[in-house]
């Protein structure tokens, strides 16, 4: 009769819950039963297990062997549990000792023989065990790196079981390794090739609004007809973000270690993600969701990065209105039968869209061929309470001919980028202590409180509100953008320049 | 076929020997029923006041001194327990055995391939 104990790690969503895994090792007719509501794939790690301990010559005993991963009402799902029920079996039998597997985590999934494979949503996993203050993990070699950024983990990586065991102290048959050379190798990432603002002809304008966004992290809309260079503009926009900090870079990391699109060789992730779902994108595809597990979707995978929606109005209604929570709380609540999943989702938005279905209508719309009401229904798919919520709204018009005759090239993406990270700091240095970032993220109360402008600066701004063309929500909006403005030009505060500024580029040059 | 018959008549041998040096008393072997369960119970026996109805596998061992075809044990499924406890009903009805309790065990005879069998006996199993 045998008991044997090791840990491991149930995933919801983000967060990690360590998991004692035990085994029961009785006489009795053979079986080998796994309890503490494990799904599908978690189930089968027991003929998984079978076979990869059979691989190292420590076939399962003859006997009833009852695994239990504790808290046991705790829905548990994958194969990431296979080597912490092989190693706990392991000690029940005694094969290895019962004192020091205890305070190991054990993550990964078993191959038949006995190879040991990578999992997703390592890094959470870890940071959850350190957390729980059991710091000592063993990991497949292939998580090894993401699982090495966790500050405090001592990290043990393995490429097959019989190395765990091995690395117990536990004796096995050394021939049964699996060959080393026949693990996959995932092909090496293609680095994305580097968007350089200086490739977009004229649009002195947009790229000036590209600028603000980046500079105060607000949200960004540009209208304009095909061609315009929209897309072009926006993919740019995230080469202009600085790089992220260490807190954000292990939140984004994680987010892609559960989504599984996370490549460990490269380290944590440092640079804003950018994320552009395609217009027939479906909700759970864009904002996370999933049968029984949940998995982040494009708005958590564009945390602290960015969001682009291109040809936004052909998106569907309730993928945009689903948007309308993450834009305002900065993480998403998705509740499936496995639980509710919290994910992070504070990302920036930026959406392209023609002014009508044709897309000619930008201008006076002489060569517009649609009908008004088309015309007037086409951008009112963005609905108002969305719309609000953006910031910078532009017009792009397509470059004249002698913008792009001129030949003269715009600035490089480097020589803004410097521009944007001094605005950041000063951005940073006057909203510390507020939980901000950036001014788009300030909270509206310190606008109006510790940073409040004097009447004669925001007279304009005052009026449009009194005539009902700014909701509360964008007075406080456009506030932010003329604060950056203010940044970007290195003045301690926005005059009424800036703030004249920040309504025009809310109100997509219609002001007032 | 006949070598299989032959090892389990002689495992059934082996198996009735250590149970009756466990103090048990056999009652009957290879007891046959159809209705209302079809099948066979290998050895029933008394233990005390409960009637037990045993299951005996046989495997021989290969020269490693593991059963080529798997643990006796492995081939005594839930299902065949089951099965084993409903004609051990059957069995105490047709032939009027009054008992206290009713059992089912099981028992492995392992025949290696030089020296005595080894005998593993689990009780109440169903």
């Amino acid at each position: 009769m045998g008991l044997g104990a090791t840990r491991g790690v149930a995933l919801v969503g983000m967060a990690g819950a360590p998991v004692d895994v035990e085994a029961f090792v009785t006489p009795g007719l053979p079986a080998f039963v796994v309890t503490g509501l494990p799904d599908a794939s978690l189930g089968q790690s027991r003929d998984r297990v079978r076979a990869a301990l059979a691989g190292i010559g420590c076939s399962l005993p003859s006997k009833r062997v009852t695994v239990n991963l504790s808290p046991a009402s705790l829905p548990k799902q994958g194969a990431g549990f296979d080597l912490a029920v092989a190693v706990a079996v392991l000690a029940a039998e005694g094969v290895l000792a019962r004192e020091v597997v205890r305070g190991w985590t054990h993550l990964g999934e078993l191959g038949l023989d006995g190879r040991l494979r990578p999992v997703r949503g390592v890094l959470p996993a870890v940071v959850a065990a350190v957390g729980a203050g059991c710091p000592r993990v063993v990991v497949p070699r292939e998580n090894a790196a993401e699982a090495e950024l966790v500050p405090g983990a001592e990290v043990r990586s393995a490429s097959s079981l019989a190395a765990v065991v091995r690395g117990h102290g536990g004796e096995v048959d050394g021939a049964c390794d699996p060959d080393e050379d026949v693990a996959p190798r995932a092909p090496a990432p293609v680095a994305p090739p580097r968007l350089d603002l200086a490739d977009v002809a004229g649009q002195a304008e947009a790229r000036r609004a590209v600028e603000v966004a980046a500079a105060g992290g607000h949200h960004l809309l540009l209208v304009g007809p095909p061609g315009a260079g929209k897309t072009m503009l926006a993919a740019r926009l995230p080469g202009l973000l600085p790089d992220l900090g260490d807190e954000e870079a292990v939140e984004v990391t994680a987010v892609h270690s559960v989504a599984g699109t996370f490549d460990a060789a490269g380290g944590l992730l440092r640079r804003p993600p950018f994320e552009d779902p395609h217009h027939t994108a479906t909700t759970p595809s864009v904002v996370g969701g999933g049968s029984g597990v949940v998995r982040p979707g494009a708005a958590s995978r564009a945390h602290r990065g960015v969001l682009f929606l291109d040809e936004a109005p052909e998106f569907r209604k309730d993928v945009l209105e689903a948007l309308r929570q993450p834009l305002e709380h900065g993480s998403l609540v998705i509740a499936r039968a496995g639980g509710a999943a919290r994910y992070p989702a504070r990302f920036q938005l930026v959406m392209a869209a023609n002014p009508c279905p044709c897309g000619r209508a930008s201008g006076r719309g002489d060569a517009c061929s649609c009908a008004p009401l088309e015309r007037r229904r086409y951008l009112s798919r963005l609905s108002g309470p969305l719309l609000d919520r953006v910031d910078l709204q532009v017009e792009v018009t397509a470059p004249s001919r002698a913008a792009l005759a001129v030949g003269a090239e715009g600035e490089s993406s480097a020589v803004v980028a410097a521009r944007v990270r001094s605005a950041r700091e000063a951005q940073l240095a006057r909203l510390g202590g507020s939980g901000a970032r950036c001014n788009g993220e300030a909270p509206g109360a310190l606008l109006r409180g510790r940073l409040r402008l004097p009447a004669a600066v925001v007279g304009d701004l005052d009026a449009a509100l009194d005539r009902g063309r700014l909701t509360v929500r964008g007075y406080d909006r456009v506030l932010r953008t003329a604060w950056t403005l203010a940044d970007l030009e290195g003045t301690s505060a926005p005059d009424r320049d800036h703030v004249g500024a920040a309504l025009l580029l809310r109100l997509r040059g219609r002001a007032a | 076929m006949r070598t299989t018959d032959a090892v389990g008549r002689y495992g059934e041998q082996v198996a009735v020997a250590h149970l009756e040096a466990a103090g048990m008393r056999v009652v009957a072997r290879n007891w046959r029923c159809t209705t209302p369960v079809r099948g066979e119970i290998d050895v029933v026996a008394r233990d005390g006041d409960a009637l037990v109805a045993v299951e005996v596998k046989t495997r021989r061992c290969g020269p490693a001194g593991a059963p080529a075809a798997g643990h006796p044990f492995e081939a005594v499924t839930p299902v065949k327990a089951a099965r084993v406890r409903r004609l051990l009903v059957a069995f105490a009805e047709t032939t009027g055995e009054r008992a206290g309790a009713l059992r089912v065990d099981a028992v492995a005879v392992l025949r290696p391939s030089a020296g005595p069998a080894r005998v593993e006996h689990l009780r109440g199993v169903a």
